[in-house]
């Protein structure tokens, strides 16, 4: 008893906190640190642009200059069609991602919680997964027709495709132990899918969300070849047939902001909902 | 709050064509504190499965006061050597989390106060909002039984509880598990390789021979309680320590030739 006390308070006060010293410079250092890491792969990509128009490898006809495109954003933006188009992506990229891990969440715990539902279903997984959703759009179009819906589905399959693997993956590893504790301590099947379970694969479905809106994106330009009249995807095919190089570059970087900024709100999200998780890299 | 009665009777277990316990019965009694010592793999984890619900033995019963084990339940607590400790809870919410199950549903303010005083009793008050990744070892092992305990289990089982912790922090466990005892006695069945561990904090020790396992000896521990760390002095604690040692090492020569067999 009185031993356990002695080491219970050598535990409270062998933590001392370490006292700031030169606080200032320190922190000063660290954010210029901070924003070069930031800033510096972004001018690298700009320098090798300009390098490239400029290094006569390629004709410079056929590679427009940043600031050409910059000239071609704020005219797309003042007529309000670069708005347009990115808020008709980002709908479509955002129903494909709901719809497709809508369904990739409860498929995925089935088979992650199941070695023989595993077993079962694993091998259609992996067919469906290699094909390119650009194959599908003959058939999609057969199907669907050619409205928003044909082009949310091959988003959707897209997404489904993407995170469903994720999610088994990930909960399949999850470790027995919990459920093993929470079996002795009275809780039922039920209790344990809510309160062990699912707090265990929720970082999983994190990155199930944040692969699905990756590949979503990238499968954008492919969905929006089906008669789309809005969007970035459409903007480019329709900049493409009038050679239109600046508009082309404008829409590819807008899917790329675009992508970067949702996959920062998810990650944001992601550090919110699960603070409990031991990074490597917090 | 009365302890119950667990009982093994001739319980055999065969995983496939191996066999891993061989005719054993064990009876434990309210308030008996027993140990299992024996080479790893000789089975004693699996026994204590049994009498956790995780494993049906193949032959033979086990029962709880009578009645057969099928699964586990809130009534026999199971500490594992890895903790199980839930990284997403805090310390608070982890000792809760039994007492928000259907199973031993309790009144809000009555939970806090078993919380309360089970944070306390294990030295984990000034801890109580920190997330497991934060704390070492012991202090998991620690949230381990508070969670435990405060389901108000009546037999715990404990499978090499302290197996994973530095000699030291083993030691300081050791004797707030004798605390536990002094102050809310529950029946214990410990899973150890220790020899000293098992006579250190039980009433008797069941010593289990190689593969198949089978009960090799039994030792009533003479030792009254509370008991100190002055008794690991104590010459009759050397003697009866040095007799188990050779005990479980003639099994575990034994086991290594069988091991080699296998490879």
């Amino acid at each position: 008893m009185s031993l356990f006390e002695t080491v219970n308070d050598a535990f409270s006060t062998a933590r001392p906190r370490r006292r700031q010293i030169n606080a200032m410079p320190a922190s000063v250092i660290r954010l210029a640190g901070s924003a070069f890491i930031l800033v510096a792969p972004w001018a690298a990509l700009l320098a090798l642009w300009i390098g490239v128009r400029h290094s006569g490898l390629i004709k410079p006809g056929l590679v427009p200059s940043p600031l050409e495109v910059l000239d071609q954003a704020w005219s797309h933006l003042q007529s309000g069609a670069l708005l347009g188009h990115l808020a008709a992506s980002t709908l479509r990229v955002a129903a494909g991602v709901a719809i497709g891990s809508a369904l990739a969440i409860p498929v995925g715990f089935l088979i992650g919680r199941s070695p023989q539902v595993r077993a079962l279903i694993n091998p259609l997984i992996n067919f469906f997964r290699a094909l390119p959703p650009i194959a599908l759009i003959p058939l999609i179009i057969v199907y669907f027709g050619i409205g928003e819906s044909a082009k949310i589905t091959v988003l959707a399959f897209a997404a489904f495709f993407a995170s469903v693997i994720v999610l088994y993956e990930g909960i399949g590893q999850i470790a027995p132990i919990y459920v093993h504790v929470a079996k002795t301590l009275g809780a039922t099947e039920r209790e344990i899918f809510a309160r062990v379970i699912f707090p265990l694969a929720l970082p999983h479905i994190l990155t199930a969300l944040r692969v699905a809106l990756g590949v979503t994106w990238a499968t954008l330009v492919a969905a929006e070849l089906i008669a789309a009249q809005v969007g970035l995807g459409a903007m480019i095919q329709v900049a493409a047939s009038f050679f239109q190089l600046d508009i082309i570059y404008l829409g590819i970087i807008s899917i790329g902001v675009a992508a970067l900024t949702m996959d920062f709100a998810l990650r944001r999200l992601s550090a919110h909902l699960v603070v409990w998780q031991e990074r490597l890299h917090p | 709050m009365s302890a119950q009665r667990l009982f093994l009777d001739d319980v055999s277990v065969d995983f496939g064509a191996m066999r891993a316990l061989d005719h054993v019965s064990l009876d434990l009694r309210p308030g008996e504190f027993v140990s299992i010592v024996g080479p790893s793999g000789c089975g004693k984890t699996t026994l204590l499965k049994i009498a956790a619900g995780f494993v049906t033995p193949t032959r033979g019963r086990a029962t709880l006061d009578g009645a057969p084990i099928i699964g586990p339940g809130p009534e026999r607590g199971v500490i594992f050597q890895e903790y199980g400790v839930f990284p997403w809870l805090s310390v608070r919410d982890n000792i809760a989390f039994g007492l928000k199950l259907g199973a031993n549903r309790n009144e809000a303010d009555e939970r806090d106060a078993i919380v309360d005083r089970y944070l306390a009793l294990m030295g984990l008050a000034e801890f109580r909002d920190a997330l497991p990744r934060t704390l070492s070892g012991g202090m998991k092992q620690r949230v381990a039984l508070a969670r435990c305990y405060a389901v108000r289990p009546r037999i715990l089982l404990m499978d090499e509880p302290f197996g994973a912790l530095d000699a030291q922090t083993r030691l300081v466990m050791h004797d707030l598990l004798l605390d536990l005892q002094a102050k809310e006695r529950k029946s214990v069945l410990l899973v150890t390789h220790s020899a000293e561990e098992a006579l250190y904090l039980s009433s008797r020790v069941v010593v289990m021979s190689a593969r198949p396992g089978r009960i090799k000896a039994e030792i009533d521990v003479p030792f009254a309680y509370p008991r100190d760390r002055s008794l690991l002095e104590h010459p009759d604690f050397a003697h009866l320590r040095t007799q188990l040692i050779e005990l479980v090492m003639e099994e575990y020569a034994a086991q290594q030739r069988l091991d080699r067999i296998a490879v």
